[in-house]
């Protein structure tokens, strides 16, 4: 049906568009058109999104689960003299990324419809993010996943720098800093990669077998930049900052979608690429992961703002990511990709849910909240549902990746799988307290008496949201068969490679 | 019929939840209720069907998880053990959906409570007709979230929610366990389904199992860590903190989940998971123990509260240790019988409890009541009958009495018997079962007395406009109390009798005496109609053995005390010839004995001497305070659980994000880029533009310059 569309360009690129058209739009108005300019730029951008989101869902009607390997494959000779081309493709793995991008932006721009401020380049700002996003889940060269990688820092960091909270400098820069920090390392080992291999096309460097002692060492350049970007203990301390001053649809970007790169590129470069060294360093990034889920759960709980407290319950909850990733088995894996997903769904409610009570009070103090349910009983559903989704009840989606990766990890390190288990308690804990603080007790405060219930706009976000979370926490085969191919491709092809010596 | 059964309480649920602007409390009354009430009346015909008919199957709805060999289903398991737990979760739901009509008449969210307990209905109906570990896990969870809301239902009172939190934080210790024995038994038997995991337990005795550092065996890591989820929920001891103090919920909840239904599921869970439990014993002595010790332990600590349904509740939790320490010795037919009867008696406890509540305006402390029992006259009389059939009266050489007495008594003489055949505790339980006993016919007593009897202590005013309660509360409370009158005679034979033989079918043994208890054939057995009953060995050294026991029995020449009696002479037969299937007279009158003792106790104490248990409480005195603060399990667990995760939370914080990461890393030594930063923050945001746009030149120009290098 697609015929000759090259699809995962359209889908990349029109966000691109879209932002060059708002942006081309606003450089040519006149002063007194600035209201409806600004209209027009939030129409613009939830048309693009609505309509790259439609043709993403073409594009999982015409993806075919059965195939390990990548589709709707795109080649573009480009510094073709060194070996570089433009090449698109996506399997398994990142598809669904791409579907969960496409589905939050809409979801994003709807939320910030009440925007004041440069609202033309708000809106630019996240097509854009919405094109590097989307363009390095389907990157398939290692030189264009990087500069779409380093890429999608720069929208993010002007989202939190410009329309962040009053510590939006700070948490700009500390965003930037560590996460480019890492990058910089990962550079390096591409360019030895390049070196050695001799091409960037990720397909070929699929199947190359670096040396051990390289292998190691490439390894750990890429772990420190997926390891911020996850973020992993100890280099997590950006993202809380980053989430408290970042404005409401970007914390649901950040958590949403960009927490997933670092997972994303563990599944897409670190195991396929560097077997031997990641069975090597496997317990370490088993002992980091559950060291986060402890010590992460059991900061959350002593929070007073309400985003920092979903910020470290995120990094909490991509400790379970990261165990399953390197479990290396087909249950560990994909629950790994599983709890991406349903993370993205729900840490991304949470964030509008904080954000829908932030509009009406403008603040994220727990202490201020408190007897929310009697004036907004709409809202204390939503939220109540949201906050068992990320502690993970079974029949929400959050169970089914939490339960998939500990028993993925209890076939390779018990340990690990008990450690992991510790946080469902921890993440109850933090939770129902949080939840009954903001929501439940006597209405106290004066100043909440106003408080009134979720319009239009709230409701459609929230529900689209709700509606998946529940159905994938009672049908978790729609996701899982979509990668499971991919996934088992992926472990028979790591399992070989450490079966077989290198020298 | 099935589908209708679970799915019907779930449809009510969200009709009711999601509905109530529209459709109003009355509506939502009068689905939930309905739907409940086919629910039960179903459940009662898929029971015989099941039970009697030997219809056993199951039917699988829809795949929930499939990766590799990790698939889980939703289903729907019919056997003998999920219809029984069927019966009695939609029957005792069903009468408190009534019972609710009346006590939270006033409530001005009642579509909300409705649907709460419908939801919770359906979660629990989920557990026991899982065919999987998951599916399991997920009623388990979702009992959990439902007894979350329920308690936490009157929102705006803090305990409440306290109370709630502490519920489900405590239960979700027990699901880390219960959690890690799912995961240890898939990797052990490659599944998580029910009958391909019993079916190769036995086949895996002899595994060991490495975790966290140390060797066990696995089945007794899986049996042990699958307890440990029952400890949760089942309020053992350890992990029973959260049962109390649940009882802030409405008490129509506290009848439902906390009595009858919920916290039995651990019960259950052991049960079902028998086949594992019967390879690995050293955790089934592990049961044992921990239940015996909560049967001790719950009911000193009942003997002390004022609350009325606290006591109640540590009844509740002493009882689940009765049925405990009988599954740890193996005898999960008996443990499975009382959980039966005492879902009955300790729901119409509850609920009378609730009357009293309601008719005294939401008066709970018992020292503000007494003499009650003129306005409350069907409260009292219904009330009576659940203590009687809690403290199991009955008469061993006759073999009637109360629902109680077979289920009870059952697991005492059981576990004496275990004992003597050398089951690891089995004469420990055996005491303890005797002790306890005997303390819960004081507290019990203690409880009406207080209640009902002597004068009364509280506000003249609530006394005035103290009344009954109406008929929509009275009937579902008549008809618990047939069942705790009735349940236990009317069943005895099936489920731990020579009925048991058949009746459980595969789904769980009938314990090692059954064929020498209860014979078929009893008087007011419904389902066995096979007459042969075992008068006929009437053998006349016996009848008088027994009646120099007692006078009473030399004049009753009933078939009942034939049958009574023909046990005993069957005893000395057996006694004689290969070391005895049933336990010496001795045993058989010890429960009997303690409870008059108890009985006896509180008469002392809060009839004749009323004023002594004041003046014990106003001293004080190290064991009263010991009691009255239940063990000091709270306190000890605020200072070293709550206190600690906050002191950890604030350490790991304050000093290991703010002071060592960010103060090496970010702050410190990119100090100078962060003075940077400070100076950037005075700037205009149009210059981010500008930072933004070199970083993306410099990142670009970078790439470029280190590829052509490269590629040169």
């Amino acid at each position: 049906m697609l015929g000759q569309l090259p699809i995962l360009t359209t889908i990349t690129f029109l966000p691109g568009l879209g932002a060059i058209a708002i942006l081309v739009l606003r450089a040519l108005m006149r002063k007194e058109d600035g209201a409806s300019m600004e209209r027009n730029a939030k129409g613009v951008a939830l048309f693009v999104t609505l309509f790259v989101l439609a043709l993403t869902a073409l594009l999982m009607v015409e993806f075919d689960p059965s195939v390990a390997g990548f589709q709707f494959v795109e080649e573009a000779a480009w510094l073709a003299e060194v070996g570089i081309s433009y090449r698109m493709g996506v399997d398994g793995l990142s598809v669904l990324f791409v579907l969960l991008t496409a589905m939050l932006m809409p979801i994003c721009i709807l939320a910030s419809w009440k925007l004041e401020k440069r609202v033309a380049e708000y809106m630019a700002a996240f097509l854009l993010l919405e094109m590097l996003v989307i363009g390095l889940f389907c990157a398939l060269d290692l030189i264009l996943f990087y500069i779409l990688f380093e890429g999608s820092l720069i929208p993010m960091f002007l989202i939190i720098g410009v329309w962040g909270g009053q510590n939006r400098i700070y948490a700009a820069f500390k965003f930037f800093l560590f996460t480019f920090a890492g990058s910089v390392l990962m550079l390096i080992a591409m360019i030895t990669m390049y070196a050695q291999a001799g091409t960037t096309d990720i397909t070929q460097l699929l199947t190359y077998e670096f040396g051990r002692t390289a292998q190691m060492w490439m390894w750990l350049a890429f772990f420190a930049s997926f390891a911020v970007k996850m973020p992993m203990w100890p280099v997590h301390t950006w993202l809380p900052d980053a989430h408290v001053q970042a404005p409401t649809a970007g914390s649901v970007i950040l958590a949403g979608i960009l927490l997933k790169l670092g997972g994303y590129g563990f599944l897409r470069f670190s195991l396929p690429m560097f077997p031997q060294a990641s069975e090597f360093f496997a317990p370490m990034v088993f002992a980091l992961s559950v060291i986060a889920i402890v010590y992460t759960s059991l900061v959350a709980f002593r929070q007073t703002d309400i985003k920092k407290l979903i910020a470290y319950s995120s990094i909490a909850h991509m400790g379970y990511v990261t165990i399953g990733v390197f479990t290396m088995t087909e249950l560990g894996v994909q629950g790994a990709i599983y709890q991406m997903f349903s993370h993205g769904l729900v840490s991304g409610a949470l964030f509008l849910c904080v954000g829908v009570i932030y509009d009406r009070f403008h603040t994220r103090d727990i202490g201020f909240y408190g007897g929310l349910v009697h004036k907004m009983p709409v809202f204390a559903v939503f939220f109540g549902l949201f906050a068992m989704a990320n502690v993970g009840l079974p029949g929400t989606s959050g169970f089914i990746g939490e339960i998939m990766v500990m028993t993925g990890a209890f076939q390779v390190a018990p340990w690990v799988a008990a450690g992991a288990a510790l946080g469902v308690i921890g993440s109850a804990m933090y939770m129902l307290t949080m939840y009954k603080k903001v929501v439940f007790g006597e209405l106290t405060n004066t100043k909440l008496e106003v408080a009134t219930d979720l319009n239009a706009r709230e409701w459609i976000n929230l529900g689209v949201l709700a509606v998946l979370a529940i159905y994938l926490g009672f049908f978790s085969t729609p996701i899982t068969d979509m990668t499971e191919a991919s996934v088992n491709a992926l472990i028979n092809q790591y399992q070989g490679a450490l079966a077989a010596p290198v020298q | 019929m099935a589908y209708l059964i679970v799915f019907g309480p779930l449809l009510a649920a969200i009709v009711a939840g999601l509905l109530q602007k529209q459709i109003g409390d009355r509506a939502a009354q009068i689905i939930t209720t309905g739907l409940l009430i086919l629910s039960a009346i179903l459940s009662i015909v898929t029971f015989f069907d099941v039970a009697v008919g030997g219809n056993v199957r199951t039917l699988e709805i829809a795949r929930w998880m499939a990766v590799g060999d990790f698939e889980v289903s939703w289903a729907i398991k019919l056997d003998t053990l999920s219809a029984v737990m069927l019966v009695v979760v939609t029957s005792v739901s069903s009468l408190v959906h009534v019972y609710s009509w009346g006590y939270m008449s006033h409530d001005p969210h009642r579509a909300r409570f409705f649907a709460y307990l419908s939801l919770f209905t359906f979660a629990m109906l989920a557990l026991v007709t899982a065919d999987n570990f998951i599916q399991m896990f997920f009623g388990w969870e979702g009992v959990g979230l439902a007894s979350y809301l329920l308690i936490g239902f009157w929102y705006k009172k803090e305990s409440a929610n306290a109370a709630a939190i502490k519920a489900f934080v405590t239960n979700r210790v027990g699901d880390f366990g219960l959690a890690l024995g799912i995961m240890a038994i898939f990797f052990v038997f490659g599944s998580v389904q029910f009958d391909e995991v019993f079916a190769q337990a036995a086949g895996e005795t002899g595994r060991q199992l490495r975790f966290l550092g140390l060797q066990f065996g696995a089945l007794e890591l899986i049996a042990f860590l699958l307890f440990i989820g029952a400890m949760g929920k089942s309020a053992q001891f350890f992990l029973h903190v959260w049962l109390p103090d649940a009882m802030e919920g409405p008490t129509p909840v506290s009848a439902l989940i906390h009595a009858a239904t919920m916290v039995t599921a651990g019960v259950f869970l052991v049960c079902r998971a028998h086949p594992i439990f019967e390879l690995a014993p050293a955790t089934s002595a592990f049961v044992t123990v921990i239940g015996a010790t909560t049967a001790l332990f719950a009911a000193t600590v009942g003997l002390a509260q004022n609350d009325i349904k606290r006591v109640i509740a540590y009844s509740t939790c002493s009882q689940l240790g009765y049925m405990f320490f009988a599954a740890g010795l193996g005898l999960y037919s008996a443990a499975m019988f009382h959980l039966f009867t005492h879902a009955f008696f300790k729901a119409l406890l509850f609920l009378c409890a609730g009357s009293v509540i309601h008719g005294l305006h939401e008066e709970q402390d018992m020292r503000k009541m007494g003499g009650t029992y003129q306005v409350l006259p069907w409260t009292w009389i219904l009330m009576i009958i659940g203590t009687l059939a809690l403290t199991g009266v009955g008469l061993p050489i006759l073999g009637i009495g109360f629902a109680g007495f077979y289920s009870k008594d059952m697991i005492i003489e059981e576990a004496f018997m275990m004992g003597a055949a050398g089951v690891p505790f089995g004469t420990m339980a055996f005491w303890v079962g005797i002790i306890a006993a005997g303390l819960t016919s004081f507290y019990s007593w203690r409880l009406i007395f207080m209640t009902f009897h002597g004068k009364y202590r509280g506000d003249p005013e609530v006394l005035k406009h103290a009344h009954d309660s109406p008929p929509v509360m009275l009937v579902p409370l008549v008809l618990l109390a047939i069942g705790a009158l009735f349940a236990g005679a009317a069943f005895k034979s099936d489920f731990v009798g020579k009925g048991a033989l058949t009746f459980w079918g595969d789904s769980l043994p009938a314990g090692p005496y059954a064929e020498y208890n209860y014979g078929a054939g009893d008087a007011g057995d419904p389902l066995v109609s096979n007459a042969a009953g075992e008068a006929e060995h009437v053998d006349d050294a016996a009848v008088e053995a027994v009646a120099g026991d007692s006078g009473e029995a030399a004049t009753t020449g009933s078939a009942t005390a034939g049958e009574a009696a023909a046990e005993h002479g069957e005893a000395q037969e057996h006694g004689d010839g290969h070391g005895g299937h049933h336990p010496p007279t001795w045993v058989l009158f010890m429960p009997l004995i303690v409870t008059i003792l108890g009985f006896l106790g509180a008469v002392w104490f809060y009839l004749m001497r009323p004023e002594l248990p004041g003046r014990i409480a106003a001293r004080g005195g190290p064991i009263h305070a010991f009691l009255s603060n239940k063990w000091y399990f709270d306190e000890i667990y605020h200072f070293v659980f709550v206190r600690g995760a906050r002191g950890l939370g604030d350490l790991f914080w304050k000093i290991g994000d703010v002071r060592i990461i960010d103060g090496l890393g970010p702050n410190g030594v990119a100090g100078t880029v962060m003075a940077g930063a400070r100076r950037i923050a005075r700037m205009q945001t149009g210059y981010l533009y500008h930072y933004a746009f070199i970083m993306l030149i410099g990142v670009l120009g970078l790439t470029l310059w280190l590829v052509l290098r490269a590629g040169v």
